[in-house]
This record gives structure tokens, C-alpha cells and sequence, in this order.
């Protein structure tokens, strides 16, 4: 087991309320020491100029594994994380099978271990199938390692069993995750109903197909005491009736996208569908209110919602062609350029809601560099530049509408569980050093 | 003269000139069809393509007939008879159209935004016949060339668009181009058929085609129908006919000069009385016969009128 010493960067721990000049000592893939001028005998990573962090969670990812393993495998996808800086990432169950049994987590988790480049969280079906119609073994999930249950890209429309799941999860403090959308609001809808669904003749999505969904799971969250998140909350009324609900105490949290606090449904201009998602870009409105959102502390969590497609798939007819757009590489230098530079949040901020906070929310012992805890800890360049660009990618699938970007703040090394990944932007894979695989669960 | 563009996709990619330019083309070539050798060598030696995804008749037959006045050689490709039925997709049949050298594209499909698509994947022009409900713009073209027929001018004209506002492509692409143009636009449905935002292209919305009708020059009718994709959006046509549908009874108290159009099919007895339908304020085959004029000009403009002989 080799010692990491690294030196001299800003250290910002948000978990631990950290941002100042420091060392970090890493030992046996555990944090060992921060603090001023460390000595030790160490490898010695110089991180002056640099930001130092605890390696980025992404709360939600799909990583099309098993099943669609042309768009993305488990393997890919840490591989994409690790160079966006993410460490551990929450993977959603609309796998082919669905990840709605033990063996699906099981089989996630031997993946995420052999590939090594960082951990995942498997979340499990609320439902049997993604089927909308039986819990699903939720018990037999957790032993597994599920750590919160979703039928995320499906809405649980049927209210009792929202409810139950609400409900039988309060054994483990689990969180159930909402995708809310009413199925039949946002039937064949395209894009957010407004302005741009008329001139592109394109079915709208009304914000209401959210909100009325969100509106009833947090009731159910107070009538059962519940732990609920909300997933990819898009649109300014969303908000609010999170808002309202924390302030009158309901177990509720919430994530947001980098897209749905960047991009607007004015994007959709060309039919480009990489800018087709769901919950759909909404307004300027929204994203306003949203970033305000981030700012005031109402939302939790930034999560990519990376959602890979194959070109093919994604070169159709809008209408036929799928939602969703990666982002594991492009998310944190999305924040840092639109939303620090902005103005909206510190870098602090930024990396609370991308580390401590979906830690949190998932109950997983991570976003932090606590002494003892693991090491899983990134460098982050933040003067360096990132061209986005579509044949640099480590994910499988290339269907970012960022392409042609340029984006502040690059990572510069990774570790993960004490042992590097990325070393001074590259991967050490491509170095012929071993790779190290003990990852954490 | 030409148009610079390569394709039609979107009435907004026209000027008002160049939408001059093309109803000015139109009426020369509208004496062509009235003769009794009907063609013209304009195009000879040019092939124009039909690639029909959805049902049609009119503008298919009115394509094809454009192109063939206009001496271009014309291959009919409809959903059943291409490889789309075989899953290929449209950048796939893209590329092999554009393998055979064609030089014109004319596509019909259910999907918005395909005409689009097709256009970025071929070097040749295409025209958007009707891409779902998004913009029919060769079809407001007409509607245009007929309503400048009748009133000497677009400037100024108060139309009145009735229906399925929601789901119209003709719709679409005739705010627009009437918006152009200098014409007054009423949209007028129930709620449920007025798309979100619509005020904003500068038009107004009404729900009482009785405050509207004595107001307008022009009452463009839509063809409606009761349910799209499954999904209900007023209680029955017969309701609808009650409310929105144009009779002998509500024309009375239309201005005299009063031109009713329609692109067609018409349901006659739902969104038109049977007898308005043939009555002479009804203009709706005209609108057809000015079609092939108007197609003719569009086809021609796009590709430069280059190859010809004249």
C-alpha cells in the first residue's frame, strides 16, 4: 500500500468546513492526515494553484449495464466519471434486466470492482420491473447494496404505491427517488410546452406534469415519514412546493441538472437531439429560479443524469429519437464556468453539492475527506481549459450537446480508495501501472 | 433569379421579397396549366423526388404535376414502396437518394422537424411538403398567391384562421407568412386546439367565431378531427360544428367580398356546412389549382432555373 502526500493545494472540504492551504496525507486508502506542511515519506503530489476536494458524487447516472452495453458499460462509465472527477456515482435501475433484483446489484458491483476506477451505488426498482405495478424486494435490494430505490425515467403513477414505498422504506431510512412526471400530462410530449413547442410544432411538456406529481409525493412523504428526494427538478413551481415542504418539515430533498440550470428550451431552435431530455429544458424563468434555488440551499444536489444513446438512436426524427444526454465529463466544468464564474455559488458551494450533499441524501459514507474515511480525492485545475469535444470522450456514447464548448476547470488527478486513477490529467491505466480496484461498498 | 437558399424547410427562412418573388413566378407559370399542352422545358434534365411518408394526395399529385409542367424527370417514393418499411432510417435513405443524384427532394412526414433532418443530410435541395405540425410552407404559399388573387394584396388583409390551431402545420407556416406580409391574423378554436405562446408570432386569439366572422376578409378553415394520438380535445364534432363550424346562417354575417379557404380534405357538415362548401365565397379549388403554379415557381427558383434552354 503506497502513501500520497498531497501538497500544498487549497483544500476545500465542505463536509468537514475546510477551505484553506493545506496537505493531505493519504495512507492504506485512508484519509491519514490534512493539515499545515505535513512531512511524511510519501509519493508527493503537488497540488499548489490547485483545488483539492473529496472525489465528486453523481447521485444519478445511467450506466445502461446490463443491457445496453453498446451505449455504456459499468466499466466506461466510472471511467467517464473519474475524468469529470466523479468518484462514486448512484447508477439507475432501468437496466436490461431491470436492477430490480440482488443479482442485477450484485452483478453491477463485481463490474464497478474489476474496472476499479471508482465506486458504485446501485439504486434499486421501487417497483417490480419498472412495471408501475408490485414493490419490488426491497429488503433483498439493500442486503445487496442498493442504496435508494427509483423507477427513474418511469413515474410511479399509482399513488398507493408511491405511498407504500413511502411507506416500507422507513425500516432502512432509505430514499425513495421520484421521477415525477404524470404520464398523462407529458403524453408524446417532445419538448416544455411554450413558445418553442408552437413554432417547432413539437408536443409540449407543461411544467404542470411535474408539479402535480411532486405536489403529491410530498404529501405522501408526510403522511408516511418517508424519506423522498426528487430527482432532475426543472421548473421554477417545482421548487417552490420543495421549498414549502422543507419549511413545514417533510423528509424532502432535491437534485438539479447542469442542463436544467444552463440551457433553455430555445436550444431546440434546430432539432438538434442532443438537447432533447426529460424533464425537458424549461425557460429563463426556471433556470433562474433555480439557480436562486441553489443559492438559498432549497436544492441539495447537482447530478448529471447522464444518460448515454447510441448515435444511430439519437440521429432520428425528433420524435422518435430518445431522451437523455451524457454528462459525467462535462458537469463539473459546466458549474464552475456557468454557476462560480456566474456568480451563483462559491466553489465551495459548488463542490458541497456535487460531495457532501448527495452523500447525504443517499446515506453513503463519502464527499468528504474526513480523517479515516476513504481516500477519494480529486485535483482540480481550475484555470485549465476543457474543449469538449466529441472523439475525446471516455464515455461509450457521444450524445452531449456541449460539443464545440469550452469549459473552465479540468481535473487534474484522482484517487480513489487512496490509490491514484488519474495522475496529472491521464489516466494510469494508459501507463501500464497496475490498476488498483479496491473499491469500497 | 434565384432563391439563394437550398432548400425549403421554414416559411422564417424567407424574406418578404423573396415570398413576392415567388407568387410573382407563380402567376407566370399559372398561364402554363391553362394550355393545352401543359409543359414547359424548364427543367429538362432534372430529377425531383417525392419521398411521401405520410398519406397524401393533393400535394403529392400537386408536386409531382409542378415538376413534370417544368419538363423534370419524377420518381414517386411513398412509405409502403420505400425501405423505411424494411426499418431504415432517414439519414440511410438520405444518402441513398443523394447516391442517384437527384437534385430535388420533396418530403412528406409525420414528424416535425424532418424536413429539417433530411436537409442536413443532403447536398441537394429539399422542400418541406408537411412536416407534422410543424410548417407545410409550400401550402401557405398558395394560400397567399390566392388571398393576393382575390384582394389584389397581402397588406393589411384580415384573416381569420379557424381549428386545429394546435396540430396545423398549414397553420404554422401561414402565421407566419400572412405575419410577413403585412395581414391580420385571428386564430380562433376552442382552448384546447390554441397552442401555448401563440400571441407571441403576433397573432390574436379568440374562442367566438360569431365577434370574429364580420371582421375578415378571409375565413381559413382547418380540417379537425376529434382525437390525436388517442387523446380527446373537445367533446364530439357535432359540438364543435355547433360552435366553430361555418353555415349558411353564420356567412350572413360575413362582409360581402368574404373568401373562404380551405387546404383540404374538408370534412363538409364539421368544420364546413356542405352547401357552404360549393358555395361561390368558397375558393378552396382554386387554392388547388394555384398549387401546381405556385410549386412550380418554388421548384424552379430553388434550383436557379439552371439547365434550362430557353
Amino acid at each position: 500500500m503506497s502513501r500520497y502526500l498531497i501538497q500544498g493545494g487549497r483544500v476545500i472540504d465542505p463536509a468537514n468546513n475546510i477551505d484553506d492551504t493545506l496537505d493531505v496525507l493519504i495512507e492504506n486508502g485512508k484519509i491519514e492526515a490534512v493539515g499545515k506542511h505535513l512531512a511524511a515519506d510519501a509519493e508527493v503530489i503537488d497540488a499548489s494553484g490547485m483545488i483539492v476536494a473529496p472525489g465528486l458524487v453523481d447521485m444519478h447516472v445511467h450506466l445502461r449495464d446490463p443491457g445496453r452495453t453498446d451505449e455504456e458499460t459499468v466499466e466506461t462509465g466510472l471511467r467517464a466519471a473519474a475524468k469529470g472527477g466523479f468518484t462514486s456515482i448512484a447508477c439507475m435501475p432501468n437496466t436490461d434486466p431491470v436492477t430490480d433484483s440482488a443479482s442485477v446489484v450484485e452483478y453491477i458491483q463485481r463490474q464497478a470492482k474489476d474496472a476499479g476506477f471508482g465506486n458504485v451505488f446501485p439504486i434499486g426498482a421501487i417497483t417490480h420491473g419498472l412495471a408501475g405495478e408490485r414493490l419490488s424486494e426491497m429488503g433483498e435490494l439493500i442486503q445487496a447494496g442498493a442504496v435508494g430505490f427509483s423507477d427513474d425515467g418511469k413515474c410511479v403513477m399509482n399513488s398507493q404505491l408511491m405511498r407504500r414505498a413511502l411507506e416500507y422504506t422507513r425500516m432502512w431510512g432509505k430514499p425513495v427517488i421520484s421521477h415525477a412526471e404524470d404520464e398523462l400530462l407529458a403524453r408524446n410530449g417532445q419538448i416544455n410546452e411554450g413558445y418553442w413547442s408552437t413554432v417547432l410544432g413539437l408536443k409540449g411538456i407543461p411544467s404542470a406534469a411535474e408539479e402535480v406529481i411532486i405536489a403529491r409525493d410530498i404529501i405522501l412523504a408526510e403522511l408516511t415519514g418517508g424519506k423522498l428526494h426528487i430527482a432532475h427538478l426543472s421548473t421554477a413551481g417545482s421548487l417552490d412546493l420543495v421549498k414549502r415542504a422543507k419549511e413545514h418539515g417533510v423528509n424532502v430533498t432535491c437534485e438539479v441538472t447542469p442542463h436544467h440550470l444552463i440551457l433553455t428550451d430555445e436550444n431546440l431552435q434546430g432539432y438538434d437531439t442532443n438537447f432533447k431530455v426529460n424533464p425537458p429544458l424549461r425557460t429563463a424563468a426556471d433556470i433562474e429560479a433555480l439557480r436562486k434555488g441553489l443559492k438559498d440551499g432549497i436544492i441539495d444536489a447537482i447530478a448529471s443524469d447522464h444518460a448515454p444513446h447510441a448515435r444511430h438512436e439519437k440521429e432520428m426524427e425528433f420524435d422518435y429519437a430518445p431522451f437523455g444526454m451524457i454528462g459525467l465529463e462535462t458537469t463539473l466544468g459546466l458549474i464552475l464556468t456557468e454557476l462560480v464564474d456566474g456568480g451563483v455559488l462559491s466553489l465551495g458551494g459548488a463542490i458541497a453539492k456535487m460531495s457532501a450533499g448527495p452523500s447525504r441524501i443517499l446515506g453513503i459514507p463519502k464527499g468528504s475527506l474526513g480523517i479515516g474515511g476513504d481516500a477519494d480525492l480529486i485535483v482540480i485545475d481550475t484555470n485549465a481549459i476543457l474543449e469538449v469535444s466529441a472523439n475525446k470522450f471516455e464515455s461509450k456514447s457521444i450524445n452531449s450537446p456541449y460539443v464545440g464548448r469550452t469549459l473552465k476547470g479540468v481535473v487534474k488527478d484522482v484517487f480513489t480508495a487512496g490509490e491514484p486513477v488519474i495522475k496529472d490529467k491521464v489516466f494510469v491505466d494508459s501507463y501500464g501501472e497496475k490498476r488498483f480496484s479496491r473499491v469500497v461498498l | 433569379m434565384g432563391l439563394k437558399h437550398k432548400d425549403l424547410v421554414s416559411i422564417n427562412q424567407l424574406t418578404s421579397d423573396e415570398i413576392t418573388l415567388i407568387l410573382d413566378m407563380a402567376e407566370s407559370f399559372r398561364e402554363v396549366s391553362e394550355r393545352p399542352i401543359k409543359k414547359v422545358p424548364t427543367l429538362r434534365g432534372r430529377t425531383v423526388i417525392t419521398l411521401f411518408f405520410e398519406p397524401s394526395t393533393r400535394t403529392r399529385i400537386s408536386f409531382e404535376l409542378a415538376a413534370k409542367r417544368l419538363s423534370a424527370d419524377t420518381v414517386n417514393i411513398s412509405k409502403s414502396t420505400s425501405a423505411v418499411v424494411k426499418g431504415e432510417s432517414i439519414k440511410d435513405t438520405a444518402q441513398t437518394i443523394q447516391a442517384m443524384a437527384a437534385d430535388l427532394v420533396v418530403i412528406r412526414h409525420a414528424a416535425s422537424g424532418s424536413a429539417a433532418l433530411l436537409a442536413k443530410y443532403m447536398q441537394c435541395s429539399v422542400v418541406n411538403a408537411g412536416d407534422g405540425a410543424h410548417e407545410h410552407p409550400t401550402q401557405a404559399l398558395l394560400d397567399l398567391f390566392t388571398i393576393r388573387q382575390a384582394f389584389g394584396t397581402l397588406n393589411g388583409v384580415k384573416v381569420a384562421v379557424v381549428g386545429d390551431i394546435l396540430h396545423s402545420r398549414v397553420a404554422g407556416s401561414n402565421i407566419l407568412a400572412l405575419k410577413k406580409m403585412g395581414a391580420e391574423v385571428t386564430v380562433v378554436g376552442p382552448p384546447t386546439l390554441i397552442p401555448k405562446g401563440v400571441e407571441s408570432l403576433g397573432v390574436k386569439v379568440s374562442h367566438d367565431l360569431d365577434t370574429v366572422l364580420p371582421e375578415v376578409d378571409v375565413l381559413y378553415l382547418l380540417r379537425i378531427q376529434l382525437e390525436r394520438q388517442g387523446e380527446p380535445l373537445f367533446p364530439s364534432l357535432r359540438e364543435y360544428a355547433t360552435l366553430f363550424g361555418l353555415n349558411k346562417k353564420r356567412l350572413q354575417a360575413a362582409k360581402p367580398d368574404l373568401i373562404v379557404m380551405h387546404p383540404g380534405p374538408i370534412n363538409r357538415g364539421v368544420e364546413i356546412a356542405s352547401e357552404v362548401a360549393d358555395m361561390p365565397q368558397s375558393v378552396i379549388t382554386t387554392q388547388v389549382t394555384n398549387g401546381v403554379a405556385v410549386r412550380m415557381a418554388v421548384l424552379y427558383l430553388l434550383l436557379g432555373g439552371a439547365g434550362s434552354d430557353e
